[in-house]
């Protein structure tokens, strides 16, 4: 079986991020750019059954600027096969649509059975890739899975939602996003670290898989402005001497919550 | 005035769920709101007048042998049905687990922008603009769609008001899933609300606790102050990590976002990832014994004090209150 796990270079969210008020998109210079946790746990799905199943090449897909490489050696680390790079300066401000059929179009390339993603980046956090690639490529997805069961021709799981939970199945070949309930991730041992300078990181232009950087026809959606929030400032502080509940509590009337 | 379609969501056994008013009161504000739901052949005849007591002028039933059945794509089809039918501005839906995703594979059929997890929309001038709130809230970002229609996903809550009530006219259409591109459900926990308490997500008021509370007994105490309030319960991971609660009540970057009216935090430091999740309440009260706790840099009242001691106090003052 051949699984390709999508995968995104993120700004660390153990720092403050930043964004770009004139263009409105991510500053990636302003913080640490790392492999998003949650496709750590993706890669950690597809690896557990490669465990147990021979023969099956796990394969990352990413589609970043410049430095998404160290996101996708880091996967390698972790035991991926190969690394599939889409890189095109075309695609700088690629909204959803964009990217979606960017991944979709990469999908076609490489050839998969299963693609597996993140339930969400920690960045833009639309949590509707998976399910767009889906629709490009006319399968199923099966996304915010907590708990994932591949077998040789079908997937299934259980999805949580706001309302409680959905038992799902689908034939392969299908497209599943899983959540940060799905798999704890393994570190990269020594030896990983070392054979993934050795694997294929294949670096794909827009015209390598077949797409018009142009995207005639496809509306798409675009920043007007973005400004920072004044940073909130702490109010009032006390410090109990007994009576700070009786003191909150006029608080809370005086602003009219209670 | 343009045509806008309100994806409606509904429950397993039929039901319009409770967030159709925001998503119609959304959709009133950029043009003539009508309604679109994905139901059984025969099932749809009695939503007309509830959605028109919520604001649609139009109830579009989409009739499919597999709503229910299929996982997402018996809504897809039903808004390209309607789209179709009803050639809209805008495409509105609920940004749920749910809704978000049938709203983005229409937006991949009609080749259509997507703008997600708005928390406002308008007008302007003819172009539909949304406004999200980016990165906890530290930024909010104004954004637009070349082309027609927009999609826009709506952040649950975060929509205020409601359409004017209609008598809603009704069309019914029929739409066929194509099983080979949908997940087949075989197994639905429509779990109802556990308790009395209002949503976490979309609760005016929220209590949370975290670590501070050092036990499962303990976090009682969160409990009986968000019943003092009517407030959801609320807590940071550290302290669903330590199995005080289960993890829905998770507040910040990797679990709910609230943006309540008071938001109480209870023995929460305030690491980076829980503030992402609720600093754009309006008003922010944190109790804590740590004087160096990040929770008071965005505190509008906080108190350097024993939760243990503080809470009993705060709650007893509120009953002499509601005397």
């Amino acid at each position: 079986m051949k699984i390709v796990v999508l995968v995104k270079q993120v700004p660390d969210t153990y720092e403050d991020r930043k964004l770009d008020t004139a263009a409105g998109l991510v500053d990636r210079g302003a913080c640490e750019p790392v492999l998003d946790e949650i496709n750590e746990r993706a890669l950690e799905v597809a690896l557990r059954y490669r465990d147990g199943n021979k023969g099956t090449e796990v394969v990352l897909l990413s589609m970043g600027p410049e430095g998404t490489a160290s996101a996708l050696r880091k996967g390698l680390s972790m035991g991926a096969d190969v690394a599939v790079h889409v890189l095109d300066s075309a695609l700088s401000g690629a909204d959803l649509g964009r990217t979606a059929a960017v991944l979709a179009a990469a999908l076609r390339a490489t050839g998969f059975d299963l693609v597996i993603a993140g339930n969400a980046s920690t960045d833009g956090g639309g949590g509707v890739v998976p399910a767009m690639v889906a629709e490009h490529l006319g399968l199923p997805h099966l996304t915010f899975l907590d708990a994932v069961e591949i077998s040789a021709g079908t997937v299934a799981g259980v999805r949580a939602t706001e309302h409680g939970s959905l038992g799902v199945h689908a034939l392969l070949p299908a497209v599943i996003s899983v959540t940060e309930r799905s798999a704890e991730a393994r570190f990269p041992n020594f030896k990983g670290i070392l054979k993934a300078k050795k694997k294929p990181l294949q670096v794909l232009s827009l015209a390598e898989i077949g797409l018009d950087p142009a995207f005639a026809g496809a509306g798409r959606s675009a920043v007007v402005t973005a400004a920072e929030r004044p940073a909130r400032t702490g109010g009032t502080r006390i410090t109990d001497e007994g009576t700070a509940g009786e003191q909150l509590a006029d608080f809370l009337a005086s602003a009219r919550l209670i | 005035m343009s045509n806008v379609l309100a994806l409606i969501e509904t429950t397993a056994d039929g039901r319009i769920r409770n967030t159709a008013a925001s998503v119609l009161a959304a959709a009133a504000k950029l043009g003539t709101p009508i309604a679109v739901v994905a139901t059984a052949p025969g099932a749809g005849a009695g939503l007309a007048a509830e959605l028109g007591s919520l604001g649609a002028r139009q109830v579009c039933i989409v009739e499919n042998g597999q709503a229910g059945s299929l996982l997402a794509t018996p809504q897809v089809d039903a808004l390209a049905a309607a789209a179709e039918r009803f050639v809209p501005s805008a495409i509105l839906a609920v940004n749920s687990v749910e809704s978000r995703e049938a709203a983005a594979r229409s937006a991949v059929r009609l080749r259509a922008g997507l703008l997600t997890d708005a928390v406002s929309v308008r007008s302007d001038g003819g172009k539909i603009v949304a406004t999200h709130s980016v990165f906890g809230g530290a930024y909010t970002v104004e954004s637009a769609v070349e082309g027609s229609p927009a999609v826009i996903t709506v952040r649950q809550g975060a929509v205020e008001g409601q359409a004017t009530p209609t008598d809603a006219a009704v069309t019914i259409l029929s739409a066929v899933s194509a099983a080979a591109a949908s997940a087949a459900i075989n197994r639905i926990d429509d779990a109802p609300a556990a308790s009395s308490r209002p949503e976490l997500r979309t609760a005016a008021k929220v209590v949370s606790g975290g670590r501070g509370l050092g036990s499962q007994e303990n976090f009682v105490l969160v409990e009986q102050l968000a019943d003092a309030l009517g407030a959801a319960v609320g807590a940071s991971r550290a302290a669903v990590d330590s199995g005080y609660v289960p993890q829905s009540h998770q507040v910040g970057q990797t679990g709910t976002t609230v943006s309540p009216d008071l938001y109480i935090a209870l023995g929460i430091s305030g690491a980076i990832q829980h503030r992402a999740g609720m600093q754009t309440a309006k008003t922010i009260v944190a109790i804590n014994k740590d004087t160096d706790a990040p929770i008071f840099d965005v505190a509008d009242f906080g108190v350097v004090g024993d939760v243990f001691a503080v809470v009993p106090q705060l709650i007893k003052a509120l009953e002499a209150r509601a005397g």
